[in-house]
């Protein structure tokens, strides 16, 4: 009977390569790794400052939160800028939705105001593959964060920072620590890290911030921190929404920072160079202590810089892959082309 | 008018009849099936239905008909000729409609437009509480007495266990059956998805088997405490199966049903995000639809329906959480069950029973049968052309199927109802 268990990419071109960023699901590390070189060459290696570049120029670039965020709607523009590109950013919780207009015929609107691509973010999870199945075969889809499902770019400016500050993946130990069960940047880190074959990946929290089958994930689970961060390279916290405690997925945020919260006792517990990640807001005091935050072993600020590199990676490499596809079938017409055009000649002798 | 119907295999469950023979029927009714034709009959029509089968007209427990109100697509008109379309003769149509079929005058308009229509049996079902909000009593006594099969919550079931006690009680002293969908909503929450691998892996909102087991359990005890004969509808869980298994073997005068997709279909199916399979009760396990199927082949399930659905095509052009949960299923009920005999998931014998005389019996309707005298509601089959359903082939307004694109074996040639053809496949 019928068991499908991958889903058809319809993020890849014919050619395999990258059509929109919907997922991470699926990529192969090939994908990942030229998004990452790529991120690099935009890094300009004596004063660390991200370059900028006309190669989006004369393309236009739409921004529609549906969800509002400053952090990774903000990197998104420095990005696009940064690319050149003309761009347009939407706040869309507020405007067409509301007024009963269908998210479908809000998005043929925009397509008609000629964009190239869109990145979106929304609340439910899913929306990106909807509108990546929706839009014109030219425009393209950029995933700034649906539901709980996937953040692809906040994964991997992570692991940007992971490899700038520790080399190669694969022979490092990842903790995930906090509400695992919510988060689309945990679900984005996790295969983040599958593909490019770290060597351990856990994830720590309690069992109502997990989801009910981590293993599916390919992940080790521990409920206990001290346990979990034993020997890790790298420590990924997550930002714990006020909601969580509303609907009683746990007690309180005193009681989550007494028994997940990153202190520097407990990072001592690590390897002594691990670093700590966590993709921001930060809260201090309820899933990290200050002194871990602004602490030598922390790499937060970094995060966001390096995010406008990889943003600007994905962006300028679906764009491109789009250009040598287009050649490519130019050069397929003109060769049919000349091929019908010699058997005419042919047929006329 | 008389018709025979000659050289056929005849497949009828209720009388445990499967051989090559011939059926005559006359005014709207079986007279005999029998290799001659009776004294005295003399047909006014003869069709040789050598290499054909001949089966009681599938008889449906849940289909939407999208009438009255708009809040699905279709008309009992036209849901009735998707339903003979795919050899379903009586349709139960639950109260979910709009207005709610919580009066008199609701259930007389429904059964107005079906006789208009004349192409099937529909028996409404009338909604247990008013409105189905699930806190006042609907006039059930005048709910039966105008004609309502059944009563039920469809999709909304009562979360207050006293009113749902008090229900069962007042309904118990009436002959007729109460017909439950369990589900906890508080557990069901914003769920879209099984709990599962897949709505880890998606991020989609999961709702967890306990929302149904543990509503289930609070049913079958209040339904045993208010001693009423009850029908659990569309169970998706192996523990629900477990759960009736027990019950029955205890002796209470409980009946269930399993919706067909749910024994072809998993959470598998809905990678990809694709809005045609948010249904609910949602696509589970595979271990919950091997249980499912274990249900129905040891008849602690005893009946297959198609939980029909017609949707309007904006309704599933959402991402998937938003999109509405349904699919439709009256063309496709038959040949997916035909599917799972093929595929040696069910035997013909028990898979046929589940979509004919079973049914029929639990809500006390004399269709689903070829015995003599019944009504002349009978589909013959061709059962070895080899088709695709294919969406602009789809009867129903709603075009909400996961099924388009598959390839089936044996199809529905012609359908009676009342001895009158109300559908012939031009194509065979």
């Amino acid at each position: 009977m019928k068991a499908r268990l991958t889903a058809p990419n319809i993020q890849l071109n014919e050619q395999g390569k990258l059509k929109h960023l919907l997922t991470l699901e699926g990529l192969k590390q090939q994908h990942l790794l030229e998004i990452l070189d790529t991120a690099e060459s935009f890094i300009d290696p004596n004063s660390n400052k991200i370059k900028k570049v006309p190669l989006l120029r004369g393309k236009s670039i739409m921004n529609l939160f549906f969800e509002p965020s400053t952090r990774t709607r903000t990197t998104f523009e420095i990005a696009e800028k940064r690319l050149s590109a003309d761009i347009e950013s939407l706040d869309i919780q507020t405007s067409a939705t509301k007024k009963g207009e269908s998210l479908l015929d809000t998005l043929w609107n925009l397509q008609a105001m000629q964009a190239d691509m869109f990145v979106i973010r929304h609340a439910e999870s899913g929306a990106a593959h909807f509108f990546a199945q929706h839009v014109a075969p030219h425009v393209h889809v950029l995933n700034a964060g649906d539901g709980q499902h996937a953040h692809p770019t906040q994964a991997l400016l992570d692991m940007f920072t992971i490899r700038k500050k520790k080399g190669d993946i694969f022979d490092l130990k990842v903790a995930i620590i906090g509400d695992i069960l919510h988060s689309r940047v945990v679900r984005s880190q996790i295969q983040a890290l599958s593909i490019l074959e770290a060597r351990e990946i856990r994830v720590i929290g309690p069992k109502t911030l997990l989801p009910e089958n981590p293993e599916a994930l390919g992940v080790h689970v521990y409920h206990d921190i001290e346990e979990g961060l034993q020997d890790v390279d790298v420590v990924i916290m997550v930002r714990l929404q006020n909601e969580r405690m509303k609907s009683a997925l746990i007690p309180s945020e005193k009681e989550f920072f007494k028994r997940y919260g990153l202190t520097e006792k407990r990072l001592a517990l690590a390897k002594p160079d691990a670093i700590v990640m966590h993709p921001g807001p930060i809260n201090r005091g309820v899933e990290i202590d200050s002194a871990v935050a602004d602490g030598a072993q922390s790499v937060i600020l970094e995060q966001v810089t390096y995010g406008i590199a990889v943003r600007m990676a994905v962006m300028s490499i679906i764009m491109s892959n789009a250009a040598q596809l287009a050649q490519q079938q130019a050069e397929q017409q003109e060769r049919e082309f000349n091929l019908e055009s010699e058997a005419e000649v042919e047929g006329a002798r | 008018m008389r018709l025979a119907i000659l050289n056929a295999r005849v497949i009828d469950p209720s009388q445990n009849l499967d051989k090559i023979t011939s059926i005559f029927l006359s005014r709207g009714r079986i007279v005999e099936i029998a290799d001659e034709a009776p004294d005295g009959f003399t047909a006014d029509q003869t069709i040789d239905a050598s290499g054909k089968w001949i089966i009681p007209g599938l008889v449906d427990l849940q289909a939407r008909l999208g009438e009255p109100g708009s809040s699905y697509a279709g008309s009992i008109a036209s849901e009735t000729r998707a339903a003979v379309a795919g050899g379903v003769t009586t349709i139960c149509c639950p109260p979910d409609t709009s207005p709610v079929n919580d009066s008199q005058a609701v259930t007389e308009l429904i059964q107005r437009r079906a006789r208009q229509a004349a192409t099937a049996y529909v028996m409404p079902i009338g909604a247990l509480t008013q409105g189905l909000e699930g806190k006042l009593l609907s006039g059930i006594y005048s709910l039966v007495e105008g004609g309502c099969v059944a009563l039920s919550q469809a999709n909304q079931p009562v979360q207050s266990a006293l009113t749902l006690k008090n229900a069962l009680e007042y309904t118990a002293s009436l002959d007729t059956v109460i017909m439950l969908r369990c589900e906890d909503q508080d557990l069901k929450n914003n769920g879209v998805a099984h709990d599962g691998p897949v709505s880890s892996r998606l991020g989609l909102p999961a709702i967890s088997p306990s929302a149904e087991t543990t509503a289930l359990a609070r049913d079958l005890i209040l339904v045993e405490e208010a001693g009423i004969r009850a029908h659990f509808s569309q169970l998706s869980c192996a523990r629900s199966v477990e759960m009736i298994a027990e019950a029955k073997k205890r002796g209470l005068p409980v009946t269930c049903d399993v919706a067909i997709h749910q024994l072809l279909l998993s959470e598998m199916d809905v990678l990809g995000f694709n809005s045609l399979f948010h249904v609910s009760p949602p696509l589970r396990s595979l271990k919950d639809r091997d249980a499912l199927l274990a249900g129905v082949k040891s008849g602690v399930i005893d009946a297959i329906v198609s939980d029909h659905t017609p949707l309007h095509r904006d309704d599933k052009l959402l991402p998937f959480g938003e999109s509405k949960p349904g699919m439709i299923g009256l063309e496709t009920l038959l040949p997916l069950v035909l599917k799972l005999v093929q595929e040696n998931q069910l035997d013909l014998d028990t898979a046929l029973k589940a979509v004919t005389h079973t049914p029929a019996s639990i809500l006390n309707i004399p269709t689903g049968s070829l015995e003599n005298g019944r009504p002349a509601d009978l589909v013959i089959i061709d059962p070895e052309a080899i088709w695709t359903f294919e969406e602009d082939k789809i009867v129903s307004e709603g075009k909400n199927s996961p099924f388009v694109g598959w390839e089936f074996i044996g199809k529905v040639e012609q359908t009676f109802f009342q001895g009158r053809p109300v559908y012939k496949n031009i194509e065979l």
